[in-house]
C-alpha cells in the first residue's frame, strides 16, 4: 500500500533496536567488504601482470632450436643448432602474419669500462628487435645495417649497465667499453623498463649485431633464438603456423617427423599467468561469498527471532488494519534495510582496505567497478531472500491469537 | 436511529481435535449509533469469541453480521483488514502499545495503514485524539513512561483517532485498579456523551450500571438484553471513592 509509511514503520522498528540490528549487519558487512577486498586483489595482480606482459611484447613469438623438451630430458647437441640465418630471412619474407624478425645470440660475461666492470648479458639481435621486445633509444642511435653486415664493434646499453660502469654520470655515448676481451663502442642508451613480472631487470644488458656476438664472442654459425612479432597478439595462432611451415619445409622435415624447433608465445605465457590469477580471484570471491552468505544467514535467524518476538506487535497491527502484505512489506523493508546498510558499509571498508592492502603490503589492487555493483545487488537480493522466509510467517499470523501472544 | 451493528443467528465452531466447540450458538441483535452496550457473561460464555467476530478479524461459521450497513461475512481478509481500519477501534486489556514509542505515534498508528491520510493530518488528528483522553500535555511520554491508567488512555485515543463506526473494548478496564478503573470508565461515558457507539466486554457486573444497554452471554446464547434507564455517572462514583493514600 503506502510505501513511504512502510518505511517508516520499518525505520521505527530497526531503530529500537540499534545495537542488535547492527549486530545482524555486521555479518554482512564483513561479507561485502571481504567479497570487494579480494576481488581488488585479484584483479590487481591480473592487471599488474598482463601489463607487464604487454610491456614486454604481447605479440611476441620465440622460435628456439630442438624439439619439445620431453620429461625435462634435453635432445643432443646436434638438435640445438637447426635454425640458421636462411629461416629468418624466410619467415622475414613469407610469413604474412609477422611483422618483426630478429635472430637472437647471447652471452654472459663482464663489461668493462676504466675501472668499473659489471656482470651482465649481451644479446645480438638486429634493428627488429628492438620493436619486438618494446625497447626505445633514449640517446643515441641504433645500430645500422651496414653495422650488421660488417660485424662492427658497436653496441647499445641499458639504464643499469649504465649507472654501473658510469656512476660519474658521464655521457656513455661514444664512449668505448670492453665486453670480455671485445671493445664495443656505444652509439646509444635503451630508455629503462624496469623490472618484468618474474623481477628480472629489463635494464641490465647490452644489445649488439647479431654478427658481433656470433663471430667475435661466441664464434658460432647458427642462430640461438629466433624472436618475432605477429600483426597483433590475436595473429599469434596464425604467424606460429606460418611458421612451422617455413620451418619444417626449411629443415626438410618430412610429414611425421617431429619438429626440431620450438615455438613459445608471449600470448600463451600470457593467458596461462592471467588464467592462474584468474583462479586466485574466483577462489578469494568464492570464500569472501561464503561469507556474505553466512552474513546472509545471520539476517535470517535475526528476522525469525524477531517476528516471534514481536507477535503482539504484529497482531496489533493486523487488528488496527494492517494487511498480511503489509507486515511482510515491513519485515522485507527491514531486512532489506539491514543487508543494504551493511552492503554500504561494506562496500567502504572494502575499498578502504583494499587500498590500505595496496599501501601497507604495496601490492597491486584494482577495484572493478562491476564487483561493487555486484556485491551491492547480491547484498540486496540476500536482504529479500533470507528476510522472505521470516515475513512470510510474520504476514500469516493469525491476529486474534498473535495478540493474546504471551 | 441509525444501525451500527446487526447480528442476524452468528454461530462459531471451533474443531479442537475431533471435538467441536460451539463457542456461539445462534446470537442476534442490533445496536444502533450512540449506544454504549456492555457484554457480560462468566468465563468462556463466548464474549471474546463475539467481540473478535464483531472486530471483523474472525468469521462466523453461520449467520450474518452487517456492520454500518455493510455485509462482512462474504469479505475476504483484505477488505476486512481496511474494513477495521476505517470503522472500528479496539481498546485491549493489556494495552497493546508499541514500546519505546511516543504516545503521539502509537496513536497515529491506524492512519499509518491510511494512504488517503497526510502526515499533518495524521499528527493532527493524533494530537485531537490524546486531547480527547486528556493527554495533551504527554503526547511525547514513552509507552515505558506511563501508569496503566495513561496507557489505556492512549490505547483509547488510538481506538478513537479514525473515527470508528464502533468502539470495541474487551475487559478494557481489567488491568486497572478500581480508581483508574473509574478514570477510565469516566472517559467512556464522555464518548458516550459525544454519540459514540461503544460496546464494552466486561465481567464485573458494576460497570453494567453506567452502560445504556447490558447483554448477557451464557454458554454462547444472549440470555438477557436490558436497557438501563438509570445510567450512574462515573465521575460521581469516583468522586466518592476513598481517596487512596500513597
Ligand atoms: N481458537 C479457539 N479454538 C478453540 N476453542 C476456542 C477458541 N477460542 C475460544 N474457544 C472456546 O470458545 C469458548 C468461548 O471462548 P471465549 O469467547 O474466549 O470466552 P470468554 O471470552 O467469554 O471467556 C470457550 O469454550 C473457549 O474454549
Ligand atoms: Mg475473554
Amino acid at each position: 500500500m503506502n510505501l513511504t509509511n512502510l518505511f517508516k514503520i520499518a525505520l521505527k522498528a530497526l531503530g529500537n533496536n540499534k545495537f542488535r540490528g547492527f549486530l545482524t549487519m555486521l555479518g554482512i558487512i564483513i561479507g561485502v567488504a571481504a567479497v570487494i577486498t579480494m576481488l581488488a586483489i585479484g584483479q590487481g595482480s591480473k592487471r599488474s601482470i598482463q601489463a607487464q606482459i604487454s610491456e614486454m611484447g604481447s605479440n611476441m613469438i620465440m622460435i628456439h632450436p630442438g624439439g619439445e623438451r620431453r620429461g625435462g630430458v634435453r635432445l643432443s647437441a646436434d638438435d640445438m643448432e637447426t635454425l640458421k640465418i636462411e629461416d629468418l630471412e624466410d619467415i622475414g619474407s613469407q610469413a604474412g602474419f609477422v611483422t618483426y624478425v630478429s635472430p637472437a645470440v647471447n652471452s654472459s660475461g663482464q663489461a668493462i669500462y676504466g675501472a668499473h666492470n659489471t656482470p651482465t648479458t649481451v644479446y645480438g639481435v638486429n634493428r627488429d628487435y628492438l620493436e619486438i621486445r618494446r625497447y626505445r633509444v633514449e640517446d643515441g642511435d641504433v645500430f645500422s645495417d651496414r653495422d650488421i653486415q660488417t660485424a662492427a664493434k658497436v653496441c647499445l646499453v641499458g639504464k643499469s649497465v649504465v649507472d654501473e660502469l658510469f656512476p660519474d654520470g658521464q655521457n656513455p655515448i661514444g664512449k668505448v667499453i670492453r665486453f670480455g676481451s671485445i671493445p664495443l663502442r656505444i652509439v646509444g642508451v635503451l630508455e629503462s623498463k624496469g623490472y618484468n613480472s618474474m623481477g628480472m631487470d629489463q635494464d641490465d644488458l647490452i644489445i649488439a649485431p647479431y654478427t658481433t656476438v656470433q663471430k667475435r664472442i661466441l664464434a658460432i654459425t647458427h642462430l640461438q633464438e629466433i624472436v618475432c612479432s605477429a600483426l597483433a597478439e590475436d595473429y599469434t595462432e596464425q604467424a606460429i603456423e606460418e611458421i612451422t611451415s617455413i620451418l619444417r619445409d626449411n629443415h626438410r622435415l618430412r610429414p611425421g617427423d617431429e619438429d626440431d624447433f620450438s615455438i613459445r608465445s608471449q600470448q600463451e605465457l600470457s593467458s596461462m599467468m592471467t588464467s592462474t590469477t584468474d583462479m586466485m580471484t574466483v577462489l578469494l570471491a568464492a570464500v569472501a561469498g561464503i561469507s556474505l552468505l553466512v552474513g546472509g544467514i545471520g539476517i535470517m535467524n535475526i528476522m525469525y527471532v524477531s517476528v516471534t518476538e514481536r507477535t503482539r506487535e504484529i497482531g496489533l497491527r493486523m487488528s488496527i488494519g494492517a494487511k498480511g502484505r503489509d507486515i511482510l512489506a515491513q519485515f522485507l523493508i527491514e531486512s532489506i534495510l539491514i543487508s543494504v546498510t551493511g552492503g554500504l558499509i561494506g562496500v567502504v571498508l572494502g575499498i578502504g582496505a583494499a587500498f590500505l592492502v595496496n599501501i601497507l603490503a604495496s601490492y597491486p589492487i584494482y577495484i572493478q567497478p562491476w564487483s561493487v555493483i555486484l556485491s551491492f545487488a547480491v547484498c540486496t537480493v540476500t536482504g529479500v531472500f533470507f528476510g522472505w522466509y521470516p515475513a512470510r510467517k510474520a504476514a500469516g499470523l493469525d491476529p486474534i491469537e498473535a495478540i493474546r501472544y504471551e | 436511529m441509525k444501525e451500527i451493528i446487526r447480528l442476524e443467528d452468528i454461530r462459531r465452531d471451533f474443531t479442537v481435535g475431533d471435538e467441536t466447540v460451539h463457542a456461539l450458538r445462534g446470537v442476534t441483535f442490533t445496536i444502533t449509533e450512540g449506544e454504549f452496550v456492555t457484554v457480560m457473561g462468566s468465563s468462556g460464555s463466548g464474549k471474546s469469541t463475539l467481540l473478535n467476530i464483531l472486530g471483523c478479524l474472525d468469521t462466523p461459521t453461520s449467520g450474518d453480521y452487517y456492520l454500518d450497513g455493510v455485509p462482512v461475512r462474504t469479505m475476504d481478509k483484505n477488505r476486512r483488514a481496511t474494513l477495521r481500519n476505517r470503522k472500528i477501534g479496539f481498546v485491549f486489556q493489556s494495552y497493546n502499545l508499541l514500546p519505546k514509542t511516543t504516545a503521539v505515534e502509537n496513536v497515529e498508528l491506524p492512519l499509518m495503514y491510511n494512504p488517503s491520510c497526510s502526515a499533518r493530518q495524521r499528527r493532527e488528528k493524533a494530537v485531537a485524539a490524546l486531547e480527547a483522553v486528556g493527554l495533551g500535555d504527554r503526547l511525547m511520554h514513552k509507552s515505558n513512561q506511563m501508569s496503566g491508567g495513561q496507557m489505556q488512555r492512549v490505547a483509547i485515543a488510538r481506538a478513537l483517532v479514525n473515527d470508528p463506526a464502533v468502539i470495541l473494548a474487551d475487559e478494557a478496564t481489567g488491568n486497572l485498579d478500581t480508581r483508574t478503573s473509574y478514570e477510565v470508565l469516566v472517559l467512556f461515558q464522555q464518548l458516550h456523551a459525544q454519540g459514540r457507539t461503544i460496546i464494552f466486554v466486561t465481567h464485573n457486573p458494576d460497570i453494567a450500571r453506567y452502560s445504556s444497554r447490558n447483554i448477557t452471554l451464557r454458554d454462547g446464547r444472549v440470555t438477557g438484553d436490558v436497557r438501563n434507564h438509570d445510567i450512574l455517572d462515573a465521575a460521581r462514583t469516583l468522586a466518592s471513592l476513598p481517596v487512596e493514600e500513597d
